[in-house]
């Protein structure tokens, strides 16, 4: 329990220095650092020749940041075809199917790294490093890129780069300067030194090939064994940090050469919240709205805390199957013995809250209601959430929640002084409307033809199954109920879509109407408008968060996991 | 107002109020709103599962229950729309009904025509003799007139109104008790401001508000959230050996979309145009009443707003060398012959102090007149005492060959900081002393600022007093701002600069100059006795011409939000235990291990079904007090009241429906 705390109390203690480094690195013509970072990225600038002082309106923005998602997808849906006639292959790994490599590429894409593959035996190294791990650094770069463009339109006070632009529109900042400074002074710079700790611990970081191990007993019918290695280390710091969560082996983080040392573990498991959480008080520092980011804070620290505590609570009862036996203790099945049921169902919170998807335990071996819990962190996907995206998410609720909040106290819908009306409702709703209507329906035409879910379970966790993987699908967080065989054409097309989807709706939608409010006439915030960095304006947010959430996916919650549970003990 | 006080059953027929809820059944009537259009399809869809039930032999009893329990809660929330609505025609009618079978009088040429008041147009001009109604809102473009309004606002004290000056409008059915007028009239029929605000109550014309909209988004979203949710238990049932009934499944989609709000948004909004009418408000659009919660600085004038129309005599100041005694008598001779209020007001206060003066036989008055600007009398002793400005008197002691005193100035700049006007009192060729004339702050309107402070609205005093006069009434009446000799353009001025600054400005004005400050403010509250260019420019007109009513404006408009958002709230609170009926229902035949999550123990599925879905059926009629007279509010800051709301409607909604289907569930258990 005291591992718990402390490894809360250290990443919130990390993250508050962090959030004001990022804040600073936002800020300004040159931002924080700009000295030492600024020739690199200036010498980037001119590589791809873009203008970063060119100011953006949200279509402009919105466009860059598709525009390069789409050549990195082609990119690596390429790379990924054609590994096997590639350098850098030294173990002779083949191409990838057409549909396992746009699913592959769609799910680093998004910053989901939900894997139908195992990642040492289907990658080469050039795949790997100069695909996987490409993405891996950029595409948390675009969802904070894309968090500081909204946040500044939205929340900004007076920062010169959300001002109109000559012909009309609202500019929102420029997305080749927010994720190249993304990039360059935090994803990278966090990473290297988190690599550099786990490289230390023993987490293998080289370019050989396999290494071949001869077994003490041959004669267990295993006369060599071949041991995968490759730059391991950046790849886990990357994964981790980038709440990416697609791991070099298979097994992710529960494989020792992944993650060898309670040390390793530790390290990995701050890292899976740092930058979310850091960029929570980024937005206090960059809008100079502490108070807000104080409460969105507690909202989040409240929804973790609770869901996390019911994880860790469930993974220490027994597994049915063990119950009664004299053997009765905490439920190990997936779990590693090293690391134990606290630290997993800490890790599987954590990273199903986060957008991440590492693991280092098994969530489809966690007791019915463990395993209802990460599920419903990825259905909330706001407590921390993604690297900019579940901060992103969570305004969407904060619009919802000010929405009726304003409305209770009497005025017309407003959010920080702007009018809130039917063209914001209208994206509002569509970003979160989405959400049931592609996880529900995707679930819904795969257990319609039970020959499509390709299910290892049938009845309660057969569909439980199928929902976690369309959920971690939409929610880009890429953990699995694995068990599922999920490389068919069916799930790796219906996945790809629900990444995608998943990915630049909750996007788009958010900077559409942040552009939108920013043209507004704006209220001077003042008693009789509702303020939204009170306890009471936080706790209506999480009543909205959780109300939606409870709402959109109880019944299924029950068909599933509870059902599960109950039939368990009757 | 506490005799226009409404009663829920005020002028209202049940019957048309019955017979309109089943007329609007008609699909055309439901598409208009998402919600119940969903719930009619249900009826429609269980009524035929029963049916194919009833023809294959099977027991259909639980999917007519349903299909009728539907059927009401389509009914029920068509019957509080056509309540308010009757609600609200009934207000307009009553004052519409003065103007039917009036006669006109029209100009034609030099000769007068009668006809019907219905032929008239506008630009025709009629002419109104004494004791005959006005047939029609219009202007009044020759001669003045008292006029009795109390066909329109009901206060049946007469009222002045005059050619070519700010009171110059006159309504449709009021009489003229003296006086010939010439009134220009300025509304094609079928077009005046009542014909207006009926059109705005009635369904089929009434546009919805933006925040009505934008709510209207909201509840289609959730609608179809839900829609997705039902319709995939099916294959997720399936999948796990449990096929749920359907008609169970209608019965969850239906408890499930916000059918409380649906049903209700419709009425909150035509009862609150309607509590505007009882305000004796008429409101042009349904926008403008929803606004008047968002007003963040209200410009009110100082008189008859914030200090009684009259101001009073409250003390005499004699100068140096003066006895009091000869001030007050002096003040009162002067003021014996002045029917002014004001002039009333100072033989009182003479009175009161002792004197008991009286104009003997042969006493000139001598009335006040623009051009002096002076009162008094002339005594047949030959003494001249008079009253008036400063400097007018000034003039007048000099003229005299006398000596202004300074002590007077001291005196006069004495009564001016203490927010009075000073009135200087001289006998022949000396200064006697000054009246103090105060203005008479409304008694409650300090505690009224003090409320709308706690709400985050601006109250700027707009007064054609001096400076130092305004400041001080403006401290005494605890008003944020004030604006001293203020011209209408001024007035401009100040909207603009508080709208740049992203506040939404209430003003409330009469006369044409104030026209384009009521056409800028965000809300425009005209007075009816004003010009016709000022009430076309405002969005509101009053027909009290009570320049305190834009503070019960604004309290209209953020009940009308409240009691939107709050219903909302509550109606998806509801939700939670809805689920809790129904789900285990649901599902308990094939997996009888869900009857753990039967938490309200309900006796057995079918009742459980039918315990939620009547609960929300009822709860639409048992909140339509609430949709009619506004969520109850009293002024507080933007959190206290959200906390309150968030408290009542939010966890109130997700309480009250576990006990209420518990109920329902016991009482269905005793009957079936």
């Amino acid at each position: 329990m005291n591992e718990v705390i402390i490894i809360y109390a250290v990443t919130l203690l990390l993250a508050w220095p962090l959030g004001k480094y990022i804040a600073g690195v936002f800020s300004g013509a040159k931002g924080t650092a700009g000295a030492v970072f600024l020739p690199v990225e200036n010498g980037l600038y001119r590589l791809f020749g873009v203008d970063p002082s060119q100011p953006m309106s949200w279509q402009g923005y919105g466009k860059a940041l598709l525009k390069l998602h789409l050549v990195l997808v082609l990119i690596v849906f390429g790379l990924l075809m054609a590994q096997g006639f590639l350098f850098m292959n030294p173990d002779g790994i083949h191409g990838m199917s057409w549909d396992l490599a746009l699913h592959t590429a769609v799910s680093f894409l998004t910053n989901t790294n939900q894997q139908h593959y195992s990642g040492q035996a289907q990658l080469s190294y050039l795949a790997h490093t100069f695909g996987i791990v490409t993405l891996q650094v950029v595409t948390p770069a675009a969802g904070m890129a894309a968090l500081v463009a909204i946040v500044r339109t939205l929340l900004g006070r007076g920062d010169k780069k959300s001002q109109m632009l000559d012909d009309g529109p609202v500019s929102v900042g420029n997305f080749h300067e927010d994720i190249t400074r993304a990039v360059v002074r935090i994803m990278l710079p966090v990473a290297v030194v988190i690599a550099l700790i786990l490289a230390s611990q023993g987490v293998p970081n080289s370019y050989e090939g396999a290494r071949t191990a001869i077994p003490l007993d041959q004669t267990a019918g295993m006369a060599e064994q071949h041991i995968p290695i490759g730059p391991v280390a950046p790849m886990v710091a990357i994964k981790q940090v980038g709440t990416n969560g697609g791991g070099w082996y298979g097994p992710n983080s529960s494989v020792p050469l992944e993650n060898p040392t309670p040390l390793s573990n530790f390290v990995q498991t701050v890292s899976i919240v740092l930058i979310p959480a850091a960029l929570v008080f980024a937005l206090g520092f960059m809008t100079s709205r502490r108070r807000l980011a104080i409460v969105v804070m507690g909202v989040m620290v409240v929804m973790s805390v609770s869901l996390t505590s019911v994880t860790i609570w469930s993974e220490n009862q027994s597994n049915a199957a063990f119950s009664g036996l004299a053997a009765d203790g905490p439920n190990l099945e997936g779990k590693e013995v090293r690391f134990g049921a606290t630290a997993t169902a800490l890790w599987g919170s954590w990273t199903t809250q986060t957008s991440n998807g590492s693991v280092n335990g098994m969530h489809d071996s966690f007791n019915p209601i463990g395993g209802m819990i990460p599920m419903i962190d990825m259905f909330i996907n706001v407590t921390f959430g993604g690297i900019g995206v579940g901060l992103i998410g969570y305004l969407l609720f904060l619009l919802l929640a000010a929405f009726l909040g304003s409305l209770m106290i009497g005025r017309a819908p407003e959010i920080a002084g702007k009018a809130l009306e039917t063209r914001e409702m209208k994206l509002v709703c569509i970003a979160l409307l989405i959400q049931p209507l592609l996880i529900l329906g995707f679930s819904a035409v795969t257990v319609a033809f039970p020959a499509l879910t390709g299910h290892s379970n049938p009845g309660f966790h057969g569909l439980s199954q199928v929902i976690y993987e369309y959920t971690s699908a939409f929610a880009n967080n890429g953990s699995g109920f694995e068990g599922l065989g999920d490389d068919s054409v069916w799930w790796n097309v219906t996945c790809a879509v629900n990444l995608a989807l998943g990915r630049f709706i909750p996007i788009l939608a958010p900077l559409a109407i942040a552009a939108s409010l920013a043209a507004k006439r704006s209220a001077p915030e003042g008693r009789g408008s509702l303020s939204i960095d009170t306890p009471t304006f936080g706790l209506m947010t999480l009543a909205v968060i959780v109300m939606f959430t409870l709402l959109s996916f109880m019944p299924v919650l029950i068909l599933g996991p509870i059902a599960e549970a109950l039939a368990l003990i009757s | 107002m506490s005799n226009k006080t409404p009663k829920m059953t005020d002028s209202l027929d049940l019957g048309s109020v019955v017979s309109e809820s089943i007329r609007r059944l008609s699909p055309k009537d439901l598409a208009r709103n998402p919600v119940m259009m969903v719930v009619g399809i249900g009826t429609l869809v269980t009524f035929l599962l029963g049916l194919t039930n009833m023809i294959q032999g099977e027991p259909a009893g639980l999917d007519f229950s349903i299909c009728a329990i539907l059927l009401f809660t389509v009914l029920f929330a068509n019957g509080a729309e056509s309540v308010a609505e009757a609600r609200g025609k009934a207000q307009a009618g009553a004052l519409r009904a003065t103007r039917k079978d009036l006669k006109a009088r029209k100009l034609d040429g030099k000769q007068y025509r009668e006809l019907p008041a219905t032929d008239l147009r506008r630009g025709d001009r009629v002419l109104v003799k004494p004791n005959e109604l006005i047939p029609a809102d219009g202007e009044i473009v020759t001669g003045a007139a008292t006029i009795n309004e109390s066909a329109v606002t009901g206060e049946s004290a007469p009222v002045l109104r005059e050619a070519r000056t700010d009171n110059s409008g006159v309504s449709a059915g009021t009489k003229v008790l003296s006086d010939e007028i010439v009134v220009e009239v300025t509304v094609d029929p079928g077009n005046s401001l009542l014909d207006r605000m009926i059109a705005l109550v009635e369904g089929a014309k009434r546009q919805k508000t933006p925040s009505e909209l934008a709510l209207s988004v909201l509840l289609a979203a959730m609608t179809l959230v839900f829609l997705i949710v039902v319709v995939t238990l099916v294959p997720f049932g399936g999948f796990v050996g449990a096929t749920p009934s359907y008609s169970v499944l209608v019965a969850l989609l239906v408890c499930l979309i916000p059918t409380t709000i649906g049903g209700l948004l419709p009425a909150i909004g035509i009862a609150g145009m309607d509590r505007a009418m009882r305000a004796n408000v008429i409101a042009k659009s349904g926008k403008a009443v929803e606004v008047a919660g968002s007003i963040d600085t209200l410009l009110l004038d100082k008189t008859g707003t914030i200090t009684l129309g009259d101001r009073k005599a409250t003390a005499f100041d004699a100068v140096q060398g003066i006895a009091p005694g000869t001030l007050r008598d002096a003040a009162l001779l002067t003021s014996l012959a002045d029917p002014t209020p004001e002039g009333k007001s100072v033989v009182a206060l003479a009175r009161d102090k002792g004197s008991d003066a009286e104009a003997s036989e042969g006493t000139e008055f001598i009335e006040f007149s623009a051009n002096t600007r002076m009162s008094g009398v002339d005594l047949p002793d030959g003494r001249r005492l008079r009253k008036g400005a400063t400097d007018a008197i000034r003039k007048f002691v000099t003229e005299n060959g006398g000596h202004y005193p300074q002590d007077t100035d001291r005196l006069v700049d004495r009564v001016a900081k203490n927010g009075a006007t000073p009135l200087v009192v001289a006998e022949g060729n000396r200064v006697l002393g000054v009246i103090a004339l105060s203005d008479v702050i409304k008694s409650g309107i300090k505690e009224r600022f003090a409320k709308l402070r706690e709400m985050g609205v601006k109250t700027v005093m707009i007064t054609g007093d001096n400076p130092v006069t305004a400041a001080a009434i403006a401290a005494e009446a605890g008003v944020d701002d004030f604006i001293a000799e203020a011209t209408p353009e001024q007035k401009l001025d100040i909207i603009r600069r508080e709208q740049a600054e992203g506040r939404m400005v209430a003003m409330m004005g009469d006369g044409t100059n104030d026209a384009p400050a009521l056409a800028q403010a965000d809300l425009g509250l005209a007075m009816n006795s004003g010009t016709q260019a000022a009430r076309e420019a405002g969005n509101m007109v009053d027909l009290d011409s009570d320049p305190g009513k834009l503070l019960q404006v604004v309290e209209i408009g953020k009940q009308l939000l409240i009691t939107r958002g709050s219903l909302t709230t509550f109606s998806l609170a509801n939700d939670v235990a809805k689920y809790f009926a129904i789900l285990p229902a649901l599902f308990v035949t094939s997996l009888p291990a869900l009857d753990a999550l039967n938490i309200l123990n309900l006796s057995n599925p079918m009742s459980a079904v039918l315990a939620a879905t009547i609960f929300n059926a009822l709860i639409i009629p048992a909140l339509i007090p609430f949709a009619l007279k506004g969520i109850q509010f009293s002024p507080a800051s933007a959190t206290q009241l959200l906390r309150r709301n968030l408290l009542i409607f939010g966890l109130g909604g997700l309480l009250l429906p576990f006990v209420a289907i518990k109920a329902l569930d016991l009482m269905l258990t005793v009957v079936i």
